[in-house]
């Protein structure tokens, strides 16, 4: 399953209820403001690589560069363009979007 | 008094009057439009020769970081605004030392000079505006 987070994770609970019932295997997609939970120092690196050890976590890169933060994505967060964007989308049996 | 004197009496006063502004933003930049709707008004209010200071917390933060490209999403960059402020005679900006740190960025990663200030010292720094606006 894919789930698709776009909020602040410092700003609103999406991203930590999305990690407490993504099961494991599942992709957890960043994109917009979500994209902040995979920079180093955030209060939330701990939880992102507690996470990644049985998940696959991408992010949207032209949100992190618009943010200014493409220079400190945590080691192993997978960056997607649009494109892969929609492949991730594509290759999953569903999404889910966490609003 | 007549009412028209009294409509010119309130016009003068009006205009010797400085207030106290504080622009408190909080969240974070392109995600939603409240970053950019503050700017606006910010410069808006440079017209008026008012006493303005910018707060920055929370997500607000990273309205400053160094480095923003917007190419690829399709929307404008307004980041060097902030260092254009300085032309408009606001110089008052600061940032939440929490909320900065909660965010792993220090003060080398924001794009222009600001004051850190922890909670004790945002705390007196709003209980002595005039007018608060939240964005």
């Amino acid at each position: 399953m894919l789930h698709i987070v776009n909020k602040s994770p410092l700003e609103r609970v999406a991203f930590d209820s999305c990690l407490r019932m993504a099961k494991p295997g599942s992709t957890i997609l960043l994109i917009e403001d979500a994209v902040y939970a995979v920079t180093k120092g955030n209060k939330v690196e701990s939880a992102v690589k507690a996470a990644m050890k049985n998940c696959t976590v991408s992010a949207l890169w032209p949100d992190l560069e618009a943010r200014g933060m493409q220079d400190t994505v945590i080691d192993g967060v997978k960056q997607v363009d649009y494109n892969g964007f929609v492949d991730l989308v594509a290759d999953s049996s569903s999404v889910m979007s966490w609003l | 008094m007549t009412e028209s004197t009294g409509g010119i009496e309130m016009e003068e006063d009006m205009s010797g009057t400085v207030k106290k502004f504080a622009f408190i933003n909080r969240k974070a930049p392109y995600g939603t439009i409240y970053a950019l709707e503050s700017l606006e008004v910010v410069l808006i209010s440079a017209a008026f020769d008012q006493d303005v200071s910018l707060v920055f917390a929370d997500d607000g933060v990273y309205e400053l970081k160094k480095g923003q490209a917007t190419k690829a999403i399709g929307m404008k960059n307004f980041s060097p605004t902030y260092r254009a402020l300085e032309g408009y005679d606001i110089e008052k900006l600061y940032v939440d030392k929490d909320s900065m740190e909660a965010r792993g960025l220090t003060t080398d990663d924001l794009i222009v000079d600001v004051e850190v200030l922890d909670s004790a010292a945002m705390a007196a720094l709003l209980e002595e505006q005039d007018v608060v606006l939240s964005f």
